[in-house]
């Protein structure tokens, strides 16, 4: 999950793309039809020997994917109590909080971690801003991800190649490699 | 070949697979991809309607010359579709004609949740209802058939998570599907009372027919399993109970109207306890309690909001997971992108204090904090007739402080229509017209202002200046929205005008230009922390214990914020 604008969708078509490649049976689920930005997004990727519903529910989830921190806090009960967590650690506020009305949190990474003590937290965004384009920032979570499982990077550079849009196939795998090759606390 | 695909895709690439030659649309969330995908085809002739009611009449046009055609609808979309829907329900077609219509349990972007399998019997038409992407590929494909045999129109119904949601579908071939001969058929295809009589006769046995036929459908199906529980279900709450209870008995209905009643009587006699599990109203639960059948359904379901898997292992098998959601979090609604061109005449609106009736599109949102820009939001094109309605109320006093506001695309839509009345019943309403070039809210679909259509063939863009003073309106006037002592002038003065008037605030939508803009700065000395900026609800903008800050990864660079400082705190790039 993330705020609108992130790249949540993209994310998990590269990873409905990696499990129908590695022959699951895939379902996601999209949030589509708000053009404007800064809505909190959610996207479920379920895969298995056959898949019912499309939806994650809540103390359901394997892995939470979050793009922004405290829409990981926002979601951490969609986790199983084994679930992992990896986490772009950008706080991004949303207009409650600009307004004045709410604070954003300052105690997220513990109230996280009370939820799921394993949390990872990554400077997603910072690595893409080196990389000159922070929209990229949603593939080195993805390479992170990608590390955590233990797997090998060549099954998902495929199914990278052939969810993005050609033109940034470039960054976007060098991308997924900072993500996959970093030091990881 | 297999491929994950959307259900909106999936449901286009029946319609290629079924040989259909035209489709037809207006854009709603969650409908508006179909259209898209279905353009994508070089055989088949898409287009975007200027509203649902002129979709539908295109597509009995074309079903009626011989070419079958698929129209598709957000479920607010049929109601403004019903008339024609109402009454090609009873001349039934040439060759095959299906509607799709999504439905949006939970609202995630619509302004009420209506359930749409009413309208199929309320129109007497039939109706399938696909539970994932493969199913939405062969439904259409069975629909297109169904319609030809029985001479019917056919409905389909979506919720989101079945038109939102990707899933693995088996692809075909185009079927070769000629044009049917077009004959001149008066008793069947002109409508008035002595031939509509006789066809209404001809829907009831057409309905009783495909009832029968429906207990041998292959989309309709038993899967037996354990019998201490049976469920009934179709759409996605089947595949939720499908993951909730993947034990128990399913009777899974492909059809939703008619029901196949013997195929449920004997699923109800095999199993020991019958659940109806459905999203929204008891449609299925209210016909199947009628014949007798005892069954569970809404006594412990919602008729509000989706259901989910979890819903329905507690409420059946009484197993509850303990979760518990991190309380006091601050909401994250949608809001106005950076750099929207709707801020500068909210925040000009807002400053003379003046009232507005809303209408549908990214600038609903302007009626959240901070801008609380509009009063209300009905549905498409209901601002002007509004706004008419409470000069005719409250009189010229109130209207005086009062403005209709409604999007360019809305406004072809169904806001014309209201215009007209104000000019014929002498109203002295004022209408904003927000033309930001495009259909912003469901994800920039071109319209007839834009000069394109959805193949991308460019034609010449309607005239609304030329439209509006056709109508009668003497007075219209063009702004820039972003030009904010311009706006509060002609605002003040069309409001004050004792006659109809049009202001068209005229900026393309911020997403629509793909060039990237340099962000503004703030200088700390300058600014005195006076908030003024954040009237503007941009949220680029942060208000940080040390002072404004600009998000530089979000803002736009408009430089709205720019124009309102008084200070001179926030500068562009270069100046
Ligand atoms: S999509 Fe365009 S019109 Fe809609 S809120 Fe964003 S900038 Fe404004
Ligand atoms: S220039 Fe100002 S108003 Fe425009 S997007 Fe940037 S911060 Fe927002």
């Amino acid at each position: 999950m993330g705020v609108g604008g992130q790249g949540t969708l993209l994310a998990s078509r590269v990873l409905g793309r990696l499990f129908v490649d590695l022959g699951y049976d895939v379902k996601i689920s999209e949030v589509h039809g708000m053009a404007q930005r800064g809505g909190s997004v959610v996207t479920h990727v379920r895969y298995g020997t056959k898949v019912f519903s499309p939806l994650v529910e809540p103390g359901t989830a394997d892995i939470l994917l979050a793009f922004e921190k405290m829409e990981a806090l926002r979601w951490i009960h969609f986790l199983k109590p084994q679930g992992r967590a990896i986490i772009n650690s950008q706080e991004i506020e949303p207009m409650s909080v600009i307004m004045g009305e709410y604070e954003y949190p300052k105690d997220l990474e513990d109230r996280i971690r009370r939820a799921c003590a394993g949390a990872v937290f990554f400077d997603a965004l910072a690595v893409a801003e080196e990389l000159g384009n922070a929209k990229v920032a949603n593939m080195v979570l993805i390479g992170v991800l990608a590390r955590l499982l233990n797997t090998a990077p060549e099954a998902w550079e495929k199914a990278i190649n052939a969810v993005v849009p050609p033109k940034t196939v470039e960054i976007n795998l060098e991308a997924f490699h900072r993500g996959y090759n970093s030091e990881l606390s | 070949m297999k491929k994950l695909m959307l259900g909106n895709e999936a449901i286009a690439r029946g319609a290629y697979e079924a040989g259909v030659r035209v489709a037809t649309a207006y854009p709603g969330t969650p409908s508006t991809e179909i259209t898209e995908f279905a353009a994508q085809y070089d055989e088949i002739y898409a287009e975007w309607s200027p509203n649902e009611k002129v979709a539908l009449e295109v597509a009995i046009g074309a079903s009626f010359a011989g070419a079958r055609a698929m129209v598709a609808m957000k479920h607010v979309g049929l109601n403004v579709a019903a008339d024609p829907l109402f009454t090609v329900s009873y001349t039934g077609v040439n060759a095959g004609l299906v509607i799709v219509v999504a439905d949006d349990p939970g609202m995630h972007s619509s302004q009420n949740e209506q359930d749409s399998r009413y309208y199929a019997r309320a129109a007497q038409v039939p109706m399938l209802e696909p539970s994932d992407s493969q199913e939405a590929l062969d439904f259409v494909k069975l629909a297109f058939d169904l319609s030809e045999e029985y001479d019917t129109p056919v409905l389909i119904r979506l919720t989101t998570r079945v038109a939102h949601s990707q899933s693995i579908v088996a692809l075909g071939q185009r079927a070769d599907v000629p044009l049917k001969e077009y004959r001149k058929l008066p008793e069947k295809n002109v409508m008035m009372p002595a031939m509509a009589r006789k066809r209404h006769g001809e829907v009831e046995r057409r309905m009783k027919a495909l009832a029968q036929a429906a207990n041998d459908l292959w989309i309709n199906r038993i899967e037996m399993g354990d019998t201490s529980i049976g469920i009934i279900a179709s759409g996605i709450a089947y595949q939720y109970a499908k993951e909730a209870l993947p034990n128990a008995s399913f009777l899974k209905l492909g059809m939703v109207n008619p029901l196949p009643r013997k195929l449920v009587e004997s699923f109800a006699r095999k199993v020991e306890k019958l659940y109806v599990i459905e999203e929204l109203e008891p449609v299925l639960e209210e016909q199947i309690k009628s014949w007798g059948i005892a069954a569970i359904g809404k006594e412990i379901f919602p008729v509000q909001g989706e259901l989910s898997a979890n819903m329905i292992a507690e409420r059946i098998a009484g197993k509850a997971l303990d979760v518990r959601p991190a309380q006091d979090l601050p909401p994250r609604p949608p809001v106005m992108c950076p750099g929207c061109p709707h801020r500068g005449i909210y925040y000009v609106m807002q400053k003379l204090r003046l009232h507005a009736t809303g209408d549908i599109g990214c600038y609903t949102l302007g009626a959240l904090p901070p801008l609380k820009a509009i009063d209300t939001c009905v549905c498409m094109g209901a601002s002007v007739g509004m706004a008419h309605g409470m000069e005719k109320a409250r009189g010229r006093d109130f209207s005086s402080k009062l403005v209709a506001v409604i999007g360019d695309s809305t406004f072809i839509h169904s806001g014309i229509t209201g215009l007209i009345d104000v000019v014929y019943n002498q109203g002295a309403s004022t209408v904003v017209i927000l033309d930001n070039s495009t259909t912003g809210m469901t994800g920039h679909q071109d319209h007839p202002g834009t000069g394109r259509t959805i193949k991308g063939d460019l034609v010449p863009p309607l005239n609304l200046i030329n439209l509006i003073k056709a109508i009668g309106i003497r007075h219209v006037r063009v702004v820039d929205p972003f030009e904010l002592e311009e706006v509060e002038k002609v605002l003040k003065e069309e409001t004050q005008r004792e006659e109809p008037s049009v202001v068209i605030a005229q900026r393309p939508c911020a997403l629509l230009s793909k060039e990237s803009k340099i962000p503004v700065s703030i200088s700390e000395d300058a600014c005195r922390l006076c908030g003024v900026c954040l009237r503007l609800g941009c949220p680029a903008i942060e208000k940080k214990p040390g002072g404004m800050y600009i998000n530089q990864t979000l803002c736009n660079g408009c430089g709205l914020c720019v124009k309102v400082c008084k200070f001179g705190a926030l500068r562009r790039a270069g100046e």
